[in-house]
């Protein structure tokens, strides 16, 4: 056997050329695997729009629905909740909604197509948890001056009648604010942009 | 036992031309043995009219879909498919499915449910009609094509039809008014599916004739049967969509890794020797 | 100076070095692969050892992917395979790969039992490697009757039916009575939700680790002694000075990169059957099975998939339950005494006589031709055919016991026979 005869470099190139042009291929092979955990069709139908009448909703008052599988809030606004969401936008970490947790066509201080409904899908930025709605303004065990808000029971966070989040709370976004539209005055659509009426 | 390692001078001997000579033995044997096998299993089938299918005439799918809607989902099921996934799959837009297809109260997201109840179905046909959804892959577009082509007039039966290719079958014929009515032609008993062929110039069909023109001539009679079983072709695999136009560019780097296998094996086998 | 690049590859050797220290992956890929030695003169049969352990990785990546949406539940199995195949993003792909993977199994698990048989591979010192390849191949079909009936259809309701009524023809021998067995097997006074959900738990857990462990114990006994080579010489018996034998070469590059072609070669045929030939005509994915399980209505066709067929040929030729099952059993188990049956001086075929030539052939050839009758019809003269070819199948392991009193046998040479 004679080694001389043997060209290191050709080899070498060849056996990279395999291995890349070998790992790219398992690499593909691995996307159908990944993707497989995707939701399925079915998860997605189940997860398409859902319609809510909010005409029984008294001023206040907050109705809860579910949306592909996850909580969403719809609550009343009342004038003088509206009124405070200006008082407290200095205590709030992103006042002006400037992080992406709204869609575009949403205002950035009511968070709402109409400033008197809020509609809100109900999870902490945290970790998961479901704030609850404590209207009441006045002073609360985590809180002395409250103008009212939702507040998460797991870790403390604390978030305005717009889902806006406080300053200082483990929470780090605002309240996420679901695609949504009108059909009338009535009925919200969840799931559904405004534009895209067919 | 008699160990037979030589210690003659006589080395590497040719090991015969067996190796050679059984490579294309066991070619020709398996070719022999296949094609005798294929009589094998083959013989069941023989009476179909043969259908050449081809899922990707978005245009048959199209009219497909229409004559399923109108004909089979009065009484049968689909229940694995949804009005969605045929909206994008067949390039009809949503609007026209739901002018077109949707029953009232129904939703794009929904499965293609039979209208009829399975206990008012019990009452008319005596069995529930069976979910069509996976027909053509259980029976074969051949046979959707055949039966829904034979179709006969039969007073003996509850229904009033009976079929030639699926005898004393509990449904019946529901395009008759496209293709008109049938009946048994004269010494039809004897008229097999064998004797035709026999004969070379007919096939099942030839054991019916056609006493009262349908809607449509028997040409297009045929075509639109046809478009229907592409459809269920379709429906009973909706992926082969995706699966005949992926498996070409998996093909294609395969062999491309193949090919570069190759030559890294040829060039470490270089100092083999 | 050191170099990023320097720097770099010295960390990574200092890892290197501590873990080899707590783990022999260096001396483990120096005794089976860098310093592994195999003949040199490997052929085409050679290729189906390293493919079969292919399959099984494949069965196994695909199948762990299946049983996260697969539902192992009577009322919902049939539905939640539809689902896989539709709704499941690439769901489709992944059961594709894990019906025709079965079938591949089969395929190249097949092959590479007859390169045993054809060059001897099973005798001394192999015996063991042979018995752990059989008791693979028991799980293996164990294993894939249980994945039939899992998509729950006709076919996998009454294979199940038939597979575990062949228990009831044990008589009742007191302490245990096949009627008693079948009931015990189902769970049940027929095949139901019971069955499939131990099928299930079998088929995913149970079979699947068996069968890592014997294929460890295969490769583990092969490396002990020694791959065979198609002249059936012990290349061990002729070393250099430096102790590597005279005709051997690393497996590691040589045989790793000559199997990555076999490899290549390999998907592209899989491949294609997955794309555009998924259900192989009604062979790998039987038409019946598209259709619900039924247990009123028992479909005209009954047959198991194209790898048992052989099998069920024989069990079908002989006319009576209990004879039909024992010797059904036997022809699977008779393969395990092939290593004391065959009789030889010699082991490769190479060498061996015309009539052991002839013997051999005739056994493929009943085997195949079995298992395309397995498929038939069962009309009268298919089943006496298949009379004809079980005796030949037997015929063969008695062959390699008589053959050798007579046949002369040609020389072997002490260095193998170059191929190229």
């Amino acid at each position: 056997m004679s080694e001389n005869e043997i060209n290191r470099g050709r080899r070498r190139f060849l056996t990279a050329t395999t291995a890349v042009v070998g790992a790219a291929g398992a690499g593909l092979a691995a996307i159908p695997f990944i993707q497989s955990w995707q939701p399925s069709a079915r998860a997605r139908v189940v997860g398409g729009p859902i319609k809510v009448n909010i005409a029984p909703l008294e001023p206040g008052q907050l109705l809860r629905e579910t949306w592909r599988g996850q909580t969403v809030g719809i609550l009343r606004r009342t004038e003088v909740m509206l009124q405070n969401l200006g008082e407290v936008e200095n205590r709030l970490s992103d006042p002006d909604s400037m992080k992406d947790q709204q869609p575009a066509y949403i205002d950035n201080q009511s968070r709402a197509l109409k400033p008197e409904y809020l509609v809100l899908v109900m999870i902490c930025t945290h970790l998961g948890c479901i704030p609850e709605l404590v209207s009441e303004v006045g002073p609360q065990p985590y809180d002395e001056n409250w103008l009212g808000g939702f507040y998460c029971p797991c870790h403390k966070s604390k978030f305005d009648l717009a889902g806006r989040v406080y300053k200082g709370v483990p929470a780090p976004l605002n309240l996420k604010v679901p695609p949504y539209r009108y059909i009338d005055d009535r009925t919200v659509e969840i799931g559904v942009d405004p534009e895209q009426i067919s | 036992m008699k160990h037979q390692t030589n210690a003659t001078g006589k080395r590497h001997p040719q090991p015969t031309s067996w190796s050679a000579m059984s490579k294309s033995a066991y070619v020709v044997l398996f070719a022999l043995l296949t094609v005798v096998s294929s009589q094998i299993v083959a013989a069941e089938s023989a009476s179909l009219l043969s259908v050449d299918i081809n899922v990707r005439d978005t245009a048959a799918l199209q009219r497909g879909v229409r004559t399923f809607n109108d004909y089979c989902l009065g009484c049968h099921g689909a229940d694995y498919m949804r009005y969605k996934r045929i909206a994008s799959d067949l390039n009809i837009n949503e609007g026209q499915i739901e002018a077109r297809l949707l029953p009232p109260g129904r939703e794009m997201t929904d499965a293609l449910k039979s209208s009829l109840q399975p206990e008012a179905a019990k009452q008319l046909f005596g069995a529930v009609p069976p979910n069509l959804s996976l027909s053509a892959r259980a029976r074969g577009a051949d046979w959707l094509y055949t039966y829904m082509l034979t179709f006969y007039r039969d007073d003996s039966t509850a229904s009033g039809w009976n079929n030639l290719t699926f005898p004393n079958a509990a449904m019946p014929h529901a395009m008759w008014d496209l293709q008109g009515v049938q009946e048994l032609a004269q010494h039809a008993e004897s008229t097999t599916a064998t004797d035709t062929q026999a004969h070379g110039h007919a096939d099942i069909t030839a054991g019916l004739k056609l006493i009262e023109p349908g809607l449509q001539s028997p040409e297009d009679y045929r075509r639109t049967v046809k478009d229907l079983v592409t459809f269920m072709v379709y429906l009973s695999e909706p992926a082969q969509l995706q699966r005949s136009a992926m498996g070409p560019w998996v093909l294609l780097f395969l062999v491309l890794f193949t090919l570069l296998a190759w030559i890294l094996k040829r060039e470490y086998w270089r100092d083999v020797h | 100076m050191a170099t990023p690049a320097n720097s770099m590859r010295s960390t990574a050797s200092k890892v290197g070095y501590w873990v080899d220290q707590r783990l022999p992956i260096s001396s483990l890929w120096r005794d089976h692969m860098s310093h592994y030695y195999a003949a040199k003169n490997f052929n085409f049969w050679y290729y189906f050892g390293s493919l079969s352990l292919l399959a099984l990785v494949i069965q196994l990546v695909s199948g762990i992917f299946l049983t996260m949406f697969y539902k192992p539940d009577a009322a919902e199995a049939f539905a939640s395979v539809e689902y896989i195949m539709r709704d499941v993003p690439f769901g489709w792909l992944i059961r594709y790969i894990h019906s025709t993977g079965a079938s591949a199994f089969f395929l190249v698990v097949y092959l590479h039992m007859f390169r045993a048989m054809l060059y001897g591979s099973y005798r001394t010192p192999r015996e063991l490697i042979w018995i752990f390849g059989m008791l693979i191949y028991l799980v293996l079909m164990a294993e894939a009757f249980l994945g039939y009936v899992l998509p729950w259809g006709q076919m996998s309701y009454w294979g199940a039916q038939v597979i575990i009524s062949l228990f009831g023809a044990i008589p009742d021998l007191g302490f245990i009575s096949g009627d008693a067995l079948v009931e015990w097997i189902r769970g049940d006074f027929s095949v139901s939700d019971a069955t499939l959900n131990r099928f299930f738990a079998l088929h995913v857990v149970a079979l699947p680790l068996s069968l890592l462990m014997l294929v460890l114990l295969h490769i583990t006994a092969l490396h002990q002694v020694g791959s065979n080579n198609p002249d059936g010489i012990e290349i061990k018996n002729n070393k250099d000075a430096t102790g590597k034998p005279v005709d051997g070469i690393a497996f590691h590059p040589y045989y790793t990169v000559k199997d990555l072609f076999g490899v290549g070669v390999f998907l592209i045929l899989f491949a294609f059957i997955i794309f555009f030939a998924p259900d192989g005509g009604g062979l790998l994915l039987e038409h019946d099975n598209f259709v619900p399980a039924n247990p009123l209505v028992t479909p005209a066709h009954i047959k198991p998939v194209w790898y048992f067929t052989p099998f069920f040929a024989i069990l079908k030729a002989v006319p009576d339950k209990l004879g039909g099952v024992i010797v059904m059993g036997a022809a699977v188990m008779v393969l395990f005494f092939l290593p004391w049956l065959d009789r030889s001086p010699v082991k490769s075929i190479r060498y061996k006589g015309w009539l052991s030539k002839l013997a051999l052939g005739l056994f493929v050839i009943s085997f195949i031709r079995l298992g395309m009758l397995g498929m038939g019809q069962g009309t009268p003269a298919q089943l006496l055919e298949s009379q004809v070819w079980t005796i030949v199948y037997f015929a063969y392991f008695i062959s390699l016991l008589i053959i050798p009193r007579f046949e002369s046998t040609k020389p072997v040479p002490d260095r193998v026979t170059s191929s190229h």
